[in-house]
């Protein structure tokens, strides 16, 4: 684990918020697959309140969400009362609470795009692969995803980036901890609150590349491909 | 002027979030004694200090430490002759979980019983900075460090301790001064001469220089009024 030096000032919380966004973007991959195939072929009732949740981070503070999370991360909390009894440790405070909180917050980020790639899967190609004798497992991985590329990259390029620019929730949850909480968007403004601008500019101007590069990636992939 | 005597003004005061409280009542009593309403914007005294520094329109700057102010006076952001010291504050180590209903607060963080220790930022908060001080003077703060978690203010590590979520917490007193705030598991009032003493300050801002409103509520807050409320509050008077 790196400093709060490391090779650079402000390498160490540079490198959790990586490491955070990283895992954030994992789980959210796994667990948004199945979620935004459900949303993207039920006709159910569920679809869309279900929606409506999913997308619910966007819209709410993050005020709202670290304030939930407190409460539900903290000793007495219905989730942090199973980790404390489990780890011997509360939630609140620590890496996994953040990326549990992180899992909620960049939920629509992931689940959405998905969720569109899939719904632009045909039936047929579906149907054919049944008829071929796949089982439906086999159809998703060999038809389903190959279809999906696109989506999948701009999901875990969105839920990547809204990860590493979360900062309200961070800072309500997370006691701004070296190494284990104080992420970047906190360093950053722990910087600027003791007119520390240096390091400020510095970090500021790594997130900004970051952000740039990472939108102009989405947009090249998802760029309108025009036949000649 | 004195047509201008019956006119209500709003005074803008930055507050040091220890002194959150006692201000909200103090407004409250200047605004029966004067008619001048004023508005409260509460954070950390170093937040405040930079928001001043880039023009923050704030009249009345009451940091929580004597540094910020003398800085803000030096260079000219401040009113000189206007500066003075209208409390002592008070740290308090409390605790809210109820594993430690009766025990003794002071034993339990020597003997690092506990998983969380919530505390104001060092570097932001003058309460960060006493707590740091008073724990290296006792020789603790190098096996306290890995249990820290810090408040962007004294209101955010309150706010942590009070909700359970850190076991411990080096608040002030102040905070605990409210009929909606439980007494809490176990509370030590930390001796003043342990750490370097916490003298809040108060100074007027340049650009409220001719405010009469700032002025009168400088002079309020050095009235016997203003002093029993303070002391209420659990402050002494420097």
């Amino acid at each position: 684990m790196l400093g709060e030096g490391g090779w650079f000032p402000g390498a160490g919380p540079l490198w959790l918020s990586i490491q955070l966004a990283g895992a954030t973007t994992l789980i959210l991959v796994i667990v948004g697959t199945p979620l935004a195939w459900w949303l993207s072929r039920t006709r159910g009732f569920w679809r869309t309140p279900v929606e409506a949740v999913v997308a619910m981070p966007i819209v709410l503070p993050p005020t709202v969400m670290g304030f939930y999370m407190l409460i539900l991360l903290g000793p007495a909390g219905p989730l942090g009362k199973f980790w404390l009894s489990l780890s011997g440790d509360t939630l609140s405070f620590s890496f996994a609470g953040l990326v549990i909180a992180s899992c909620v917050y960049s939920l629509p980020f992931v689940v959405q795009p998905l969720q569109n790639a899939f719904q632009a899967v045909g039936e047929d190609s579906l149907e054919t692969a049944a008829t071929l004798g796949a089982r439906p497992i086999d159809a998703f991985f060999s038809v389903v995803v190959p279809q999906s590329m696109r989506g999948y990259l701009t999901a875990a390029v969105m839920g990547f980036a809204h990860t590493l620019g979360e900062f309200g929730v961070v800072l309500m949850v997370g006691g701004n901890i070296p190494g284990r909480t104080r992420v970047i968007s906190i360093a950053i403004y722990d910087h600027v609150e003791s007119l520390d601008y240096a390091k400020a500019h510095l970090l500021s101007a790594i997130l900004l590349v970051f952000a740039f590069l990472a939108l102009l990636f989405l947009y090249f992939v998802n760029r309108p491909r025009n036949h000649v | 002027m004195s047509f201008q005597i019956a006119h209500a003004d709003t005074v803008n005061v930055a507050v040091a979030s220890n002194f959150r409280g006692p201000a909200e009542v103090l407004a409250k009593h200047f605004l029966n004694h004067s008619g001048h309403h004023v508005r409260i914007s509460a954070g950390s005294s170093g937040k405040l200090y930079a928001q001043i520094l880039h023009g923050a329109p704030f009249d009345v700057f009451m940091s929580a430490d004597e540094l910020r102010p003398e800085k803000l006076e030096q260079n000219g952001l401040g009113v000189s002759g206007t500066r003075f010291s209208y409390a002592l504050g008070q740290l308090v180590l409390w605790s809210q979980r109820k594993q430690f209903e009766g025990a003794d607060c002071l034993a339990v963080l020597k003997l690092l019983n506990f998983d969380h220790l919530a505390i104001a930022h060092p570097i932001t908060a003058p309460y960060g900075a006493a707590a740091k001080d008073w724990m290296q003077k006792l020789g603790l703060w190098e096996n306290v460090r890995s249990r820290l978690v810090t408040g962007e203010n004294i209101g955010q590590a309150f706010h942590f301790t009070a909700s359970g979520n850190a076991a411990l917490g080096l608040i002030a007193a102040s905070q605990l001064i409210n009929k909606d705030i439980p007494h809490g598991s176990c509370r030590y009032v930390v001796p003043v001469a342990e750490h370097r003493p916490i003298r809040q300050q108060a100074v007027l801002i340049e650009r409220a220089r001719n405010n009469n409103a700032a002025r009168a509520f400088l002079v309020f807050l050095r009235s016997e009024q203003s002093a029993e409320i303070i002391q209420r509050y659990g402050y002494r008077l420097p």
